[in-house]
This record gives structure tokens, C-alpha cells and sequence, in this order.
């Protein structure tokens, strides 16, 4: 701790703040933990790693645009097919004559999109449903968390399948088969950290003052589920960017010419013998994205939560 | 595609914030409303397809008469909630109805394919438990080190890749250039039908019948779909076992072994291994489980034709009694093995008691 | 523990080399094995199966009335289980004589019962090719009188009103023409469903193969039938197999573990072309694909804009890279090789052209369309491709990809904007192209005339519809010619079709293996003519 304070000297009293061992109000509390919190992520390169990889797949997927060398949708039948390292095409080109490289900086925005849609609604969702589970107990537990068992029993790709097959397929489709089947497990941890939080003497105190139930949930019960939501949030990024691929890769998802990257390994299937490249760049692609959000998961869930057994 | 697992973890915690073990009586009941929740599901998904079943069935020339003969006769013009009695009441029967795209009872169907994915599962769990176990034995043994850091990073790599892709690469690799392994499918096709069914498992089927030629050909086209969907569960369980090790190391007994002089080996491997061997179980039976949902896309790209091949054509061709009696089998055995998890987790784990 | 790991890595190790050494192996001298698409097999009951594959695996288990000689296609229908034929004076009556001494199968003996009993029940059974039959006046209620066998060898068929011969013949050869065997389908016989339910799933019938199994998406296999009227044939088995990727057909063809590949991208029909020992056999096919504009959807319904869609596709573009060797341009409805072909090609890429058009009807930049397409591969690449081009001439398009079944939901029901699409002919008669191409009596949503394209399009043309039925009537076979070739050449200027290009069949074939026809553009598949 020490060797951090020396040289982040100049900052030293906001650090002193952050690091606080007698926070004076809750919310030094709250950023104490969180400081600490990011200590101990910064001091682990893989998760550093990962960051470094999310940071660049959001740059990317912002500067497209700026980045890309060709249009990621004109096509040239003329300059099909072509191999990596050909002059202007770094990647090589598709089925159409289209640029890989601009197709998958272009289809970074796509997944990052899919993402941030599914990361707010479903933890949000789930997290409404197993609060108030938690927290009123009696029917509403037991009606709700049936709902959830319900959802939980199905394969989530299986269930995800069945529901675009149902709405049509489309990439607003398929986040919100994605959201559809996810919510469950959030749901599942909040009502398990409400339990625990509602018969604590602190809520009990609340409840004494004459809080409602309603604000009680939103106001005291939901703000403490959060962090162990987000560690699970994080480490299902990649389940979420994978499960996106795998409906694009079905057909299910965004659909042509938009360059998702499921959906273009599956035109690249048809070339895998003699231009394998089709079918590897995006496939690359989604495995080195997702291994960021896996390793800075990972990182999140060893720095954030305590019980993980480190 | 998250083998992360915390389904289970997230139930086990609801399940053991009750008291005592379950009441039998009590569970059955859950389940039975879970199942019925499965079945409503899958119904209103049937339903709202924008597929028309009629049409699935009488392709694209029919002229109207033949439709709307086609329609009356598949009970359609019911209300929705006829339909949905109908159908239960079949589906306790056994019956889920003839699947439009084999002309066969969909049930029939399912007996042909499981066997296939039950298979390919099997293989690819005890690709898991042969690695994955040594592998998280010794991450934990090394803790902090280059080996721990290297089990690690494998696992999260299996994480990370998308299957289908890994399928892809993988026949293009060992098959298409190297030669190694067979192509896609179960057999060779010369092969089909030569060992006679007992259990639809080829690998059982063939060694039965003393056919050592196809064994040899139904190993070499299992072993590339085997190990690409193992990789999840070997990453699964690897993670699991070095955190049960992990636990078993820091207790007291280990280090009175140590002390009384027993050999290392004997101390992480038969002392150490042996008590964590129990919760083991329970975490095998889960990526099990989880095995189901990643066979979808593996299936696909290996032309392996077992329950996910099976349900995703039945989607795509609107193939309603198909789809809903495969997903509600995957649920059934779904449910069942989380549930099995679940209790052997609580008969053996004696802190859940 | 880890000697299990050891062991079990040792015994994958030891599969790896058998398999490797294994692989060289070809296939029997007397089995042909075909890897291709069998995934749209429904039914193999003759009144219903409607499906390529379907027409492929009933073309070798049964025979029809009048058929066509696999070594020589283009000489039309012949005598098949009929040998001779004569027509009324009035043209309604066609009185057929059968073939002695054939059996089927089953070693039933076939007559003219047998024939007589496949035509009703075809049109009593209602099933989706039956108008096939039903289009000459046959209904449940005058079957007995209209399709009746006289005696043993005996067939008589009267029509409704007078049809071009060949128009009548040619329908007897279709699919639904398959001579079942009727002893053997009333044995199966359920709730008098003329053994329906047993058919689906089996055959019966006179051809030179029968099944032995089905599995399905998965394979099926025909055993040789040693008493085929016709010839002995050379293979005694035939496997198909289900193999839908032309990479793993190709990879399954150069190793020598199949004979046939009826599957193979342009790609990878490049890549065996130079394999000694494999070659390429090309057939035209019938199949063609075209893109349709909805009628209902202004301003897709201004002759303007219609044209200019026909100057806005990179036609040539498309069968030189993409479609390389396996599509050819041609914009007209008729195959080719059908009476009253139309060898004409008026349109090329012109983006100036169209964007001239459009600008003329006011849409220089403001149009935006929906394309409706199937989703594999080679539909996919040919929607992008035309959308690439429409861009360029100032169309905004929007690609959404169905599974077959989807999209047709919507195009039924007059729903599209634009349709793109494939269209193989039923029968091979012109007259099956012309009535869904250029025939819509009734253009009210009311009429439902769901299996005429120019009516799912809402293309009103009581004119042509006119001319359409006129030319069905024609007996001059010359002049019937001449009047398809006219109502063509009327089609491609002002018809909302944009006709593209007609199927070639590549399939990559082992050497040795000689004598497979794959069926033009009027037949399906035969193996009996197979040797190796």
C-alpha cells in the first residue's frame, strides 16, 4: 500500500480520502471499496491485459470510421477471395470482394452494441425480480423464482434459438432473445444476497424509521446486490458476445450485409478449405474479445469479491 | 454459452438458505411446475413462430383448398387453449405428435438422435475429467506459479473461443490437411448400419458386436467434436477442482501428513483428491448438463446428428412438433441432471446438511 | 490418475494412425455413393412428395405411364409402363395400353389397375402437386368416369376440355405420375387413406431400385431391383448420404469415400477440376432464379422503376465470379431446352441507365426497398451482389435472409416488396413456367391464386392471362412454340420480373464412374444407367 501512496504523491490527499480506513459517510465508504478494489486489479497484468483489449475494442468500434481502410460494405467481385497481406487489404477480402479488416472494424460496433444492450436490461431485470423476491418472500418469492427455474431449465442457446425462431430473425431480435434467457441467473444471486441483507440489523433500523418496502429495495436492498452482480456481469460478457455469434452464425442474428462477425464465419465456412482466412479473421476476432472480458472478469471477480476462493 | 457455472451456485445458495433437506413430496411438485412451465414455454413459442406450420407442410404451390384442408386436419383452428390441453394431455402420454420433416413420431425421432449427443457428451466429459482434473490438481499445487498461471489462462481461453469456430478450424486442420481424424458425421458411410442397434451408441454398439473396424472409425470421428466441446467442460472443471484443492491444502491434516512424512504424492493425490472427489461429482454432473447447450453448435458444424442437429432443422423448418418435443426433452434432461447435481451435493457435502 | 490419462491419450493416439491409414479406401465396384442435399425430403408418397430429392428417390423407385429415355433427354416422352396411345377425335379422350409381363417390387404383377388407382388417388387425396392432375377437370366426384382402367391393359383418361397433347403426356411423366403399386398400398391401407401413411415413409413401386432404408436428413439407400423391366442394373446399392457443405463433399470425393458430389461451390469445383482423378459433369437444369416486384407496393408498380431494376443487376458480373460455371443469364420464364425457349438477353449492368429511369419517375434518391431471400449461401451472395448494385443507382435496400418456409408465408399472402428467389418447373410442359409466370385470371386478394407468381405479385394481365391459355390449347406444336416465345418477349418488357439466371449442375464424379444423368432441365436423377 505504501509504495502506491509514494507515487501517487501529488494525489495524496485525494488518496488518503480513497483509502480511508474510517470512511465518514457512506459513500467514502462506497469509493474506499471500490478504489481498493481497482489496487487490486491493477496489480494483475492479465486483468490489465483484458482491459487493455476491451479499451481497444471500444476505441476501435468508435474510430471505425477513421480506421478503416475501405468501405466495410463495397464490394468488388473483381477482388474476391484475395489473402492476407494483399496491397490495400491487409486482411484479404471475402466472398464479394469486401475488405475483412474494415468488415471487422465495423462489426466491433455491432458487438460492442449487442453487449451494452444486454448488459443494461438483463442484470437490471433480474435484479428487480430477485430483490423483490428476496426481500417480500411468501407468494411472490415462490411465484417469482419459479418463473426463474422455469427459464433456468432450458440451455440458454437452446431457449434463445426457440425465441428468434419466434420473433424473426435481426439483430434487435437476438439481443433480446439474448436478455430473454439471461436475466435468470442475476435474479438468482440477488435474491441470494437480499436474503442475507434483510434481516440485518441496519435494515431493520430503516424499517423502524418507517420506510416503505419500496425504498427500502431500491434505496438500500438493490445498491448492495450490485457488486456481486457486476463481477457476474463481466464474467458473462463473453457468454453474451458468444451467444450473439452463435445465433449470427445460425443466421439468426444481424443479417447480411451488416459485417457480425458469427455471421461472417459462417459465409466464410463455404471457403475454409482454400481460403481459410475467411472464416479465421472474425472467428480471431471474437475469441480475443471475448478472452478480454474473460481475463478482466476474472480479475474483477479475485479484486471485488472476497469469497471467490483465491 | 457460460460454463461459469453460477446457475448451479446460484441455486445451490437458494436451495441451502432453506433449512434441512428437501421434502420429497415437496420436490416433485416443484418440478412438476417447472416442467409445465417448460411446456407453456415452448407451446407459445410454437405459436408465435411467424413460420406457417400449414404451409411447412404443404410447401409453396398448395392451392387454397389443399391449405385450408391441411389446416382443420392439424387441429389449428382450435382456440390456443385447447390446443394447449391437447397437447399435454398427449405429451403425458408419451405422444408429442409426427414430425413434419421425417413423416415419423417425433418421439421416435428423439430415441434415433439422443443416443448420438448422449455420445458425443460422454466423450466430451471424460476428455474434461482426464484433464481437467490432473490440470486443476496441479494449478493448485503450484498456486501463484508459472503452471497455475498456465491452467488458467488455458481455461479462460476455452472460455473465450467461439465453438463453431473451434470446429471449423479444427476439421480444416486435422482432417482436411493433416488427415488425421475423420471428416463429419458418426461413421464412415459405409459403415452405417452395419453393427446392429442395442443402445444407439456407436462406440458401446460396435464393441458388442466384436466390430473392432468400426469402433476404430466411430473413435476417430468422435474425437475432434469430443475434445472441441470438451475443451468448455475441461476448463469447467479444472477451475473447480483447483479451488476445492485449494481448500483441502490449507487444512490441518494435510500438514500433519506432511509432517508424519508421507510421500507428496501419496498427500495430493490420494488424500487431498480423494475428499474433494464428492463435490467433484456434483460439478462433473453440471458441465454435463451444460454440455447439452454447447452440442447445439457443434453438432452443426460436424454434422453430428444428434439432439441439437435435430432441433435446430426442426426450427428452421417450422417443424413445431419437432421443436417442442426435442426442447422439452433437453429441459426434462436438463432439469434432471442440475437436480441430480443438487442432491448428491447434498447427500454427500456435509455442510450443506 | 494419470495413468488413465496416458492410457486414455495412448488409445486416441491409436485411432488416429488406423483411421489415417485407412482412408485411401474407394468404394465397391458395384456401389454407387452420393454425398448431396437430402434435407427436403418430406414425403415419398407419389400424390405429395414434391421436393428435389424426393423427385430424385422416386424417379429410381418407380415408373411412370410415359417417360423419358435417360440416354436421350431431349427427344421428349416416350413410351414408358404404357407403350402406345391414341387421342379422340375431339382431343379429351386418351386411351393408353400397358406393358405386359412387368412386376413390381412387391412381385405384384402391374396392370392397368395399378395406374388407375395412382391417378385417383393422387386427386383424392388432395396433397399439393395434385393439381397437376386436377388442372385437366379431375375432381373426387368424376374420377370413377374420368380416369379408368377398361381392362388390364387398358387406361382410359378423358379431360375437361381439349389440351395440346404433349401438355397432357408431359404431366402423366411428372412425379405424381409414379405407377404405385396398388395391392401393396392397400395392404397399408388406414382409415382409407390409399396406404398414405405407409407410403410416406416406403415405396412400392416398378423402378429399377428399391429402398431399403431412409434415414432421414441423414441418408438413404436403394437396393437394386434384378428384374427391372428395363435393364439389370450395374450398381446393386446406392447410398446417399446428407452432406450439405461443399467443402466436406469435396474433401469426401478426393479421398475417394464417395463417387458423387452433387454439391460443390464453384470454389471447390475449381479445386478438383485439377484432380486426375476426379471430373466435372455439367447438366442444364431447370431451375431458374428471378427477383419479383410487388404490384401493390407503389412505386415498385411504375413501369419506370421497373425497368430500371432490370438495368440495375451486374448480371454477367455475378455468373463470372460468384455463380462461376453454375448459374447461366437468362431472362426469360422458359428454361431453356423447353418448347418455346427464348434465347434473348436484353438486359446488362447499366447503373446510368436505371439511375436515369428512376429519375424519371421522381425516385432519383428516395427509394427504399425490402428484399425478401432464402438463406443459403448462393441466394445470400446473389442478394448482396444485386444490392451492391441498386446502391450504385440510388436504391436504398434492405436484405432480410428467411429459412424457405418464412419467407413464402409473406410472399402468399402479397406481403413483400421485392421477392428474389428460384422457380423449377413442375412438370415439363412450357405450360408450367407460363401459368405461374403469366397467368393471373382473378388478381383480387380474394381469389387466392397463392401458387401463381404473377398473381402472389399482384400483376394484373387478363391480356396475357388470355394468350397463356390459348397456347395450352394449341395442338401445332410449332405454333404453340411461337406463341410462348411471344408471350416471353412481352414478359421481359413489362413484366415486375426481373428473370436472372437458369441452374447448370456441376458434379464432381470419380473417375471410372460413367453413364450418371442428373435429368436436364425436365427430369430428376438415374442411377440404373450407372457403371463403374
Amino acid at each position: 500500500m505504501t509504495d502506491h501512496a509514494i507515487s501517487h504523491g501529488r494525489r495524496s490527499a485525494l488518496f488518503a480520502w480513497l483509502t480511508s480506513e474510517t470512511p465518514s459517510s457512506r459513500m467514502q465508504a462506497r469509493c474506499v471499496q471500490w478504489f481498493l478494489g481497482w489496487l487490486g486489479l491493477a496489480r494483475n497484468p492479465l486483468a490489465m491485459l483484458g482491459l487493455a483489449i476491451v479499451v481497444t475494442l471500444i476505441l476501435a468500434a468508435i474510430f471505425a470510421p477513421l480506421l478503416a481502410p475501405h468501405d466495410p460494405l463495397a464490394q468488388d467481385l473483381g477482388r474476391r477471395l484475395l489473402p492476407p497481406g494483399t496491397d490495400g487489404n491487409l486482411l484479404g477480402t471475402d466472398e464479394l470482394g469486401r475488405d475483412i479488416l474494415s468488415r471487422l472494424l465495423y462489426g466491433a460496433r455491432i458487438t460492442l452494441y449487442v453487449v451494452a444492450l444486454v448488459v443494461f436490461t438483463a442484470p437490471v431485470a433480474g435484479l428487480i425480480v430477485g430483490t423483490v423476491a428476496g426481500y417480500a418472500g411468501g407468494w411472490v418469492d415462490v411465484v417469482l423464482m419459479r418463473m426463474t427455474d422455469v427459464f433456468l431449465a432450458f440451455p440458454r442457446l437452446v431457449l434463445a434459438l426457440a425465441f428468434v425462431a419466434a420473433l424473426g430473425p435481426g439483430i434487435g431480435n437476438a439481443v433480446l432473445a439474448i436478455a430473454l434467457t439471461s436475466w435468470p441467473p442475476y435474479a438468482r444471486i440477488a435474491r441470494a444476497e437480499t436474503l442475507t441483507i434483510r434481516n440485518s440489523d441496519f435494515i431493520a433500523a430503516i424499517r423502524l424509521q418507517g420506510a416503505s418496502p419500496l425504498r427500502i429495495v431500491i434505496g438500500h436492498v438493490m445498491p448492495l446486490c450490485v457488486s456481486s452482480v457486476i463481477v457476474r456481469v463481466t464474467l458473462d460478457m463473453a457468454g453474451i458476445i458468444l451467444t450473439a455469434a452463435g445465433l449470427g452464425f445460425l443466421g439468426l442474428g444481424a443479417q447480411p450485409p451488416l459485417p457480425e462477425w458469427g455471421a461472417m464465419i459462417s459465409t466464410g465456412r463455404l471457403f475454409i478449405l482454400d481460403q481459410w482466412w475467411v472464416a479465421a479473421m472474425p472467428g480471431l476476432a471474437i475469441f480475443i474479445v471475448s478472452l478480454g472480458f474473460n481475463l478482466l472478469g476474472d480479475g474483477l471477480r479475485d479484486a471485488l469479491d472476497p469469497r471467490s476462493g483465491r | 454459452m457460460s460454463l461459469t457455472g453460477s446457475t448451479s451456485g446460484g441455486r445451490r445458495a437458494w436451495l441451502s438458505s432453506r433449512s434441512g433437506v428437501l421434502k420429497g413430496g415437496r420436490l416433485l411438485i416443484s418440478l412438476a411446475v417447472t416442467l409445465l412451465g417448460l411446456l407453456l414455454i415452448t407451446f407459445l413459442i410454437g405459436r408465435v413462430m411467424p413460420i406457417d406450420p400449414v404451409l411447412a407442410v404443404v410447401g409453396e404451390r398448395a392451392t387454397k383448398e389443399v391449405y385450408d384442408a391441411t389446416r382443420a386436419s392439424m387441429g389449428l383452428d382450435d382456440p390456443l387453449i385447447v390446443q394447449f390441453l391437447n397437447y399435454i394431455g398427449e405429451v403425458l402420454t408419451g405422444n408429442f405428435g409426427n414430425s413434419l420433416l421425417t413423416s415419423r413420431p417425433v418421439i421416435d425421432d428423439i430415441a434415433r438422435v439422443f443416443p448420438a449427443t448422449l455420445e458425443l457428451a460422454s466423450v466430451a466429459t471424460l476428455f474434461g475429467v482426464f484433464i481437467g482434473i490432473p490440470a486443476g490438481v496441479i494449478a493448485a499445487v503450484n498456486a501463484g506459479r508459472w503452471p497455475d498461471h498456465l491452467v488458467r489462462l488455458l481455461g479462460l481461453f476455452g472460455y473465450s473461443m467461439p465453438v463453431f469456430w473451434l470446429g471449423l478450424m479444427g476439421l480444416m486442420i486435422f482432417y482436411g490437411k493433416l488427415d488425421w481424424v475423420a471428416g463429419p458425421g458418426r461413421l464412415d458411410i459405409f459403415f452405417d448400419d452395419v453393427v446392429p442397434q442395442v443402445t444407439g451408441v456407436i462406440l458401446i454398439d460396435s464393441l458388442l458386436a466384436g466390430n473392432t473396424e468400426v469402433f476404430a472409425n466411430a473413435l476417430s470421428h468422435i474425437i475432434l467434436p469430443a475434445s472441441v466441446l470438451g475443451y468448455y467442460s475441461l476448463a469447467y472443471i479444472s477451475r473447480m477442482t483447483r479451488s476445492f484443492m485449494l481448500e483441502q491444502l490449507a487444512q490441518e491434516y494435510v500438514t500433519t501428513a506432511r509432517v508424519k512424512g508421507l510421500s507428496e504424492w501419496m498427500v495430493i493425490w490420494r488424500h487431498a483428491l480423494g475428499n474433494v472427489m464428492v463435490p467433484l461429482i456434483t460439478v462433473i454432473a453440471l458441465s454435463y448438463a451444460n454440455l447439452l447447450e454447447g452440442s447445439v453448435l457443434t453438432e452443426i458444424v460436424f454434422a453430428w446428428p444428434g439432439i441439437g442437429f435435430y432441433i435446430t432443422n426442426a426450427l428452421l423448418s417450422a417443424d413445431m412438433n419437432a421443436v417442442l418435443g426435442g426442447t422439452v426433452m433437453v429441459g426434462i434432461v436438463f432439469v434432471g441432471l442440475n437436480l441430480l447435481s443438487d442432491l448428491l451435493y447434498r447427500v454427500f457435502d456435509p455442510r450443506a446438511r | 490418475m494419470t495413468k488413465f490419462t496416458s492410457a486414455f491419450a495412448a488409445g486416441m493416439l491409436a485411432a488416429v494412425a488406423m483411421t489415417s491409414t485407412a482412408a485411401l479406401a474407394a468404394t465397391p465396384k458395384d456401389t454407387l455413393v452420393i454425398a448431396t442435399s437430402i434435407d427436403d425430403i418430406v414425403s415419398l408418397d407419389p400424390a405429395e412428395a414434391f421436393e428435389f430429392s424426393g423427385g430424385d428417390l422416386l424417379q429410381n423407385t418407380y415408373d411412370h405411364l410415359v417417360e423419358f429415355d435417360p440416354k436421350n433427354l431431349s427427344a421428349g416422352y416416350q413410351p414408358g409402363l404404357a407403350t402406345s396411345w391414341t387421342v379422340s377425335e375431339d382431343g379429351k379422350t386418351f386411351t393408353l395400353k400397358m406393358r405386359e409381363g412387368v412386376k413390381f417390387q412387391s412381385g405384384n404383377p402391374f396392370t392397368a389397375a395399378d395406374a388407375e388407382f395412382t391417378l385417383r388417388r393422387a386427386v383424392l387425396l388432395q396433397k399439393t402437386p395434385s393439381f397437376i392432375l386436377t388442372q385437366f377437370g379431375f375432381n373426387k366426384d368424376n374420377v370413377n368416369e374420368t380416369i379408368k382402367a377398361t381392362d388390364a391393359s387398358t387406361l382410359v383418361i378423358v379431360t375437361d376440355k381439349k389440351y395440346a397433347q404433349s401438355f397432357v403426356l408431359n404431366c402423366l411423366s411428372a412425379t405424381i405420375g409414379s405407377i404405385v403399386d396398388k395391392k401393396t398400398a392397400l395392404e397399408h391401407e388406414k382409415d382409407g387413406d390409399f396406404g398414405y401413411e405407409w407410403l410416406k415413409t416406403n415405396t412400392a413401386g416398378t423402378g429399377a431400385y428399391s429402398l431399403k432404408a431412409w434415414k432421414p436428413n441423414e441418408s438413404y439407400v436403394l437396393e437394386a431391383n434384378e428384374s427391372y423391366w428395363r435393364a439389370k442394373p450395374a450398381m446393386k446399392r446406392v447410398f446417399v448420404r446428407h452432406i450439405s457443405e461443399s467443402a466436406s463433399q469435396r474433401l469426401l470425393l478426393e479421398k475417394g469415400d464417395i463417387d458423387v458430389a452433387r454439391n460443390l461451390s464453384p470454389e471447390d469445383i475449381a479445386a478438383v477440376s485439377s484432380n486426375a482423378d476426379i471430373k466435372v459433369a455439367e447438366d442444364l437444369r431447370g431451375r431458374i432464379m428471378y427477383m419479383a416486384l410487388n404490384q401493390k407496393k407503389a412505386p415498385l408498380n411504375d413501369p419506370k422503376v421497373i425497368e430500371a431494376f432490370k438495368w440495375a443487376v451486374d448480371y454477367k458480373g455475378m455468373t463470372d465470379t460468384i455463380l462461376k460455371g453454375q448459374y447461366t443469364v437468362h431472362q426469360a420464364f422458359l428454361p431453356l431446352t423447353y418448347l418455346g425457349e427464348l434465347k434473348d438477353k436484353p438486359y446488362k449492368l447499366d447503373i446510368a441507365k436505371a439511375k436515369a429511369l428512376l429519375a424519371e419517375a421522381g425516385h432519383a434518391s428516395d427509394l427504399a426497398v425490402k428484399i425478401n431471400h432464402r438463406n443459403d449461401p448462393q441466394t445470400m451472395a446473389i442478394a448482396q451482389a444485386i444490392q451492391g448494385t441498386l446502391t450504385q443507382a440510388g436504391v436504398k435496400v434492405e436484405l432480410t435472409a428467411m429459412t424457405g418456409k418464412q419467407s413464402l408465408g409473406e410472399y402468399r399472402a402479397r406481403e413483400h416488396d421485392i421477392y428474389l428467389g428460384a422457380w423449377g418447373p413442375d412438370y415439363p410442359d412450357p405450360h408450367t413456367n407460363a401459368d405461374t409466370f403469366a397467368h393471373n385470371p382473378n388478381n383480387t386478394d380474394e381469389a387466392k391464386l397463392t401458387g401463381k407468381l404473377a398473381w402472389r405479385n399482384a400483376w394484373d394481365i387478363p391480356q396475357m392471362s388470355k394468350a397463356t391459355e390459348a397456347a395450352v390449347e394449341e395442338a401445332e406444336t410449332a405454333k404453340r412454340a411461337e406463341m410462348y416465345r411471344a408471350i416471353q418477349a412481352e414478359h421481359q418488357k413489362t413484366s415486375p420480373f426481373v428473370m436472372l439466371f437458369q441452374k447448370i449442375e456441376q458434379t464432381g464424379v470419380r473417375k471410372g464412374v460413367e453413364g450418371l444423368v442428373t435429368g436436364s432441365a425436365i427430369s430428376s436423377v438415374y442411377y440404373w444407367t450407372v457403371t463403374k
